[in-house]
């Protein structure tokens, strides 16, 4: 199975999510990654799922979402062809006997702190799911209290919009 | 005007003839405009399931969109059912459903239940309208979207308060579908790959479903056959779009499919599907279905096409659109490539179609042959006649030995399989065609699922015709029971026979309608005269059938189509060389 990211443009309307979610799970796909939010359209919506599927089943739950009403258009973005960024909060613990080495790693992966207490710090860091993979792999030895992460979201690279050939 | 006004006027402005429906709490501020309403006819049913089926009927027979409407929460549950028949066969019906008041939705209210949520799956699209000022636009798009592309049920649920609201009414309203834009056009380029391929095949096979029907592409498909001279199968679902008398006819495919047309699929090189979806019915098993055959495929739904085998060539639209452009560019392939002499494929195919007909024997025990009362309705019924059926042995006899001429006279539950299809399904199609016979055969078992419709015809004014084929039993499971589980017949024997309970020819008159009953093949000719020449009300003939009659020929679940056996134990084309 391989991984892949699509982009779905839907109208900004209830329910629209599980009617998407619905085509995966009644399939038996597992959704790995959802990010929803606004597009510069202010009906449209953008939904960016990560699936790992088949190709073959991959085309047809593709060919299910399109005939929703509420889809307007559904691109695969090729990892190579795009930018893909996912925000990672990572809680960790880090009191004065590790916290130089806790900050070395974040500085090393280019996160930041974004709140500190005596006994953890919070560190926010964006980037591709491997990234942010390595970076908890390297904080995880400190102790791990609490991650929570967003979907991924992506975008092709160039000049060209999805969005505004979708809505001539 | 209230929403429930702005409801009535809708459905006016959009042509709808006939509503089949249940009022109750949430529905009846639409049940009060409804009573003046001079366009639309309502006709109160006696379950919402009925409702929905009878809208299908409609929609079936006559080309239109079916409409049913139901009160919330087991009003619009008992919808669900015909919504997914509805679902699985394409068939263009709009349901309106009464919803709790908006302040309520999500309380746990009384008759609520979330039918947008629950009907997600089954229906082409479903709207919760929480606005009065919307309903003329939501009735507008469910109307497009049931009837448009590959047609499907659609779904309106609106809160008892947003049809009590005040609004104002205009027509017609603004559409807002940017993500709706059905493919009806083919491409250019593939007709013509397809055209290449069907003028260079030497096996090949027109296989047609029941898209050709929802396209009306039926004179169509009469030309490109004629045309071409290639053989036609009709699926479960398209009987009638090719006239069963037409000598390039094989039948009907699949599972109890004759053994001509399972065997010109198997053995062809060629492929061309019409609005047919590689149902497994038809393929049995997928990786031993049609081996040498290369695929062209024409449907208006995209995700048809290479679902379940990979089309060679494919080709996205409207059938009626697709088959015109095919004959102009077969006609135009012939003037370059050099024709293939079909007289090889037509000599195996008849020596097939000579060897194994569709047939029956009478049973050993002096019973009534089943089969045979099946094909006299046929043969004595008037050529227009409209035959449905629910689901079972007596479904598939109805396919096999009902001779169809025309499209839209065979309507049947094909997809889903729903048993107690018949009755209600009859009294829509009688509501728009007064002036036909319509034929409901029925199973004992089917039939005690959704008689209760018969009330309604009767009140009506819809005399309905019904056919129980009598054998006491779910005839299809004992069958198979008798093939595959040594005999045992768990809880297949329903008593009818045994007790003669329900003495159906009693019930139909307990409803208000004719009951006749035929137990010997003597019989049998009269009483269908005389259910022929009843119309003031609806007929049941209550034919008493052996229970041991079986579906001949048969593709066994999980085999593969060249092991059809065309009798218990007798396979033509396995292991044979043709």
């Amino acid at each position: 199975m391989t991984r892949h990211t699509l982009s779905v443009l839907v109208e900004d309307k209830p329910g629209v999510l599980a009617r998407v979610a619905g085509l995966f799970s009644r399939r038996g796909f597992n959704i790995e990654s959802l990010a929803v939010g606004r597009t510069e359209y202010p009906d449209i919506s953008r939904m960016t799922i990560v699936v790992s599927v088949d190709e073959l089943p991959l085309e047809q739950v593709t060919k299910q979402l399109n005939k929703l009403i509420n889809v307007i258009k559904i691109v695969e973005l090729e990892p190579s062809a795009s930018v893909q960024r996912q925000l990672v909060l990572i809680k960790v613990r880090a009191d004065a006997t590790v916290r130089s080495q806790v900050l070395e790693t974040v500085q090393l992966f280019r996160a930041k702190v974004v709140d500190v207490s005596p006994e953890a710090v919070t560190i926010e860091a964006t980037g591709t799911s491997e990234k942010l993979d390595a970076l908890l792999r390297m904080l995880e030895p400190y102790g791990l209290r609490e991650i929570v992460q967003s979907g991924m979201v992506a975008i092709g690279r160039g000049a060209r919009s999805i969005t505004a050939t979708a809505v001539r | 005007m209230t929403g429930a006004q702005s409801l009535v006027r809708s459905l006016e402005a959009v042509g709808c003839e006939v509503v089949f429906g249940i009022p109750g709490g949430t529905i009846l501020p639409a049940y009060d405009p409804l009573l003046d309403s001079t366009k639309v006819r309502h006709i109160l049913v006696r379950h919402e399931q009925g409702a929905g089926h009878a809208a299908t009927g409609y929609a079936q027979a006559t080309g239109k969109v079916g409409v049913c409407m139901a009160t919330s929460g087991p009003g619009a549950t008992n919808l669900v059912t015909p919504i997914a028949d509805a679902n699985m066969d394409s068939v263009p019906i709009v349901a309106i459903t009464g919803q709790q008041s908006r302040p309520l939705i999500g309380t746990d209210a009384f008759q609520e239940a979330d039918i947008c949520g629950i009907t997600m799956p089954i229906t082409k699209h479903n709207v919760l309208v929480t606005d009065p000022a919307d309903i003329p636009r939501a009735i507008a798009e469910a109307f497009h979207i049931a009837s448009t592309g590959r047609p499907g049920p659609v779904l309106v649920d609106i809160p008892k308060d947003v049809l009590q609201e005040q609004t104002s009414f205009s027509w017609p309203p603004e559409m807002r579908l940017p993500g709706y834009r059905p493919t009806t056009r083919p491409h250019g380029k593939q007709v013509r790959e397809a055209a290449k391929l069907i003028v260079a095949a030497r096996k090949p096979v027109l296989y047609v479903g029941g898209g050709v029907i929802k396209a009306d592409a039926n004179a169509e498909l009469l030309r490109l056959a004629e045309d071409t001279g290639i053989p036609v199968v009709t699926t479960l679902m398209a009987r009638g779009a090719f006239p069963d008398s037409h000598d390039q006819h094989l039948g009907m495919p699949g599972m109890h499919g004759t053994v001509a047309a399972v065997a010109a699929m198997q053995k062809s090189d060629l492929l061309i599907a019409l609005g047919a979806r590689f149902d497994d019915r038809v393929t049995g098993q997928l990786n031993s279905f049609a081996p040498d055959a290369q695929i062209i495929h024409a449907d208006i739904d995209p995700a048809e096409i290479s679902k379940n085998r990979r089309a060679d060539v494919p080709i996205v639209g409207d059938c009626k659109e697709i088959i015109t452009e095919l004959i102009d560019a077969v006609r135009a392939e012939r003037e370059t490539a050099k024709a293939v002499d079909l007289a090889p494929w037509w000599e195996t195919l008849k020596s097939l179609r000579e060897t194994f007909p569709l047939g029956y024997v009478w049973p050993e025990d002096g019973t009534l042959s089943p089969q045979y009362v099946i094909e006299r309705i046929g043969a004595l019924s008037p050529a227009d006649t409209i035959y449905t059926a629910g689901v079972g042995q007596h479904q598939m006899w109805a396919a096999q030995f009902v001779k169809y001429e025309h499209p839209r006279t065979w309507i049947n539950s094909g997809g889903l399989g729903t048993m107690g299809f018949a009755v209600p399904a009859a009294m829509g199609i009688k509501a728009g065609e007064p002036d036909r016979t319509v034929w409901a055969i029925d199973g004992d078992g089917c039939f005690q699922m959704t008689n209760q419709e018969l009330a309604t015809c009767a009140i009506e004014g819809l005399p309905v015709k019904i056919a129980v084929i009598n054998n006491g039993n779910l005839g299809m499971v004992r069958q198979w029971q008798t093939l595959f589980y040594g005999e045992r017949y768990s809880n297949t024997d329903l008593g009818t026979h045994k007790h003669r309970i329900p003495d159906f020819k009693l019930l139909a008159e307990a409803l208000g309608c004719a009951g006749l009953r035929a137990e010997s093949r003597e019989e049998v000719d009269e009483v269908i005269g005389k259910a022929l020449e009843i119309n003031d009300r609806p007929v049941v003939v209550d034919f008493v059938v052996g229970k041991d009659a079986q579906v001949w020929p048969m593709v066994a679940a999980g085999t593969g189509n060249s092991e059809i056996m065309a009798a218990r134990g007798i396979r033509p084309l396995f292991d044979e060389d043709l």
